[in-house]
């Protein structure tokens, strides 16, 4: 059989989802999302230097509803891989790994950034900047 | 029994040739981006985006300015090393190596982009 074409094993679409492989994918999505981020940060920087006109057309684009839909969503995903990463450095220490464990920190690290990117938001609407 | 000379098992770079290294340094990085990303978010939260003249004012902070050339540089490697291992596991054939180079270019030009824009604001004048 080609190498492409084999079936996967074992079969990921039968597993019910559970809180931790679904906290590890989320680890993956957000952290590609914060990659799309990282591009976003360094045209912001430029059109700053760019200039006054620049900005101004920059803050049209950015300030239309469903690029600050994805911004606030982005929001999240920042707070999200923060915290997980910070949960994935405490494992990287040795420590956290009995099941009971592993379910708790999932639960703490997902009410911190929750709680975070609430705050945040709250902070970015009320202020009129974003 | 292994069937690993004993050069092999003391320099423990494995059969990629760059033992932990990948590893480690998203290790650091992360450390680095949880400092500098919480700085970042702090500031960016308190700041009004819409004033071009403060925001140039806060980036031209010589504090701030290296702290943010920092955070580009430290975002656009853990970002390289992410995103490498994502492609690496889901995109396989004749994508596969177009993609990585296309990747480390994106890479590169983000950081360059990134920098310049920072030091035109610090020490440019813009």
């Amino acid at each position: 059989m080609a190498a492409g074409k084999r079936p996967l094993s074992p079969h990921l679409q039968i597993y019910r989802p559970q809180l931790t492989s679904v906290l590890s994918i989320f680890h993956r999505f957000t952290g590609a999302a914060l990659s799309a981020g990282l591009l976003l940060l360094a045209w912001w920087l430029a059109a700053i230097a760019a200039g006054e006109a620049a900005y101004a057309t920059a803050l049209g684009v950015l300030g239309a509803w469903p690029v600050k839909i994805l911004l606030l969503l982005g929001v999240f995903a920042f707070f999200y891989h923060l915290c997980n990463g910070i949960r994935h450095l405490w494992w990287d220490s040795g420590r956290g790994f009995e099941i009971p464990q592993v379910y708790r920190s999932g639960w703490i690290m997902l009410g911190a950034a929750v709680t975070l990117s609430l705050v945040a938001w709250g902070l970015l609407l009320s202020g009129g900047g974003a | 029994m292994s069937l690993r000379t004993p050069l092999s098992r003391a320099l423990g770079m494995g059969s990629a040739g760059d033992g932990t290294a990948h590893w480690w340094q998203q290790r650091v990085t992360g450390v680095a981006l949880v400092l500098l990303g919480s700085w970042f978010a702090f500031s960016l939260v308190g700041a009004d985006l819409g004033d071009r003249a403060a925001l140039v004012a806060w980036i031209g902070a010589p504090l701030n300015a290296a702290l943010l050339v920092l955070l580009v540089l430290t975002a656009a490697w853990h970002s390289q090393l992410g995103t490498r291992v994502i492609a690496e596991d889901y995109v396989h054939g004749a994508l596969k190596v177009p993609l990585l180079i296309a990747l480390q270019f994106i890479h590169a030009i983000a950081a360059a982009v990134g920098v310049v824009a920072v030091l035109q604001i610090a020490i440019g004048g813009r």
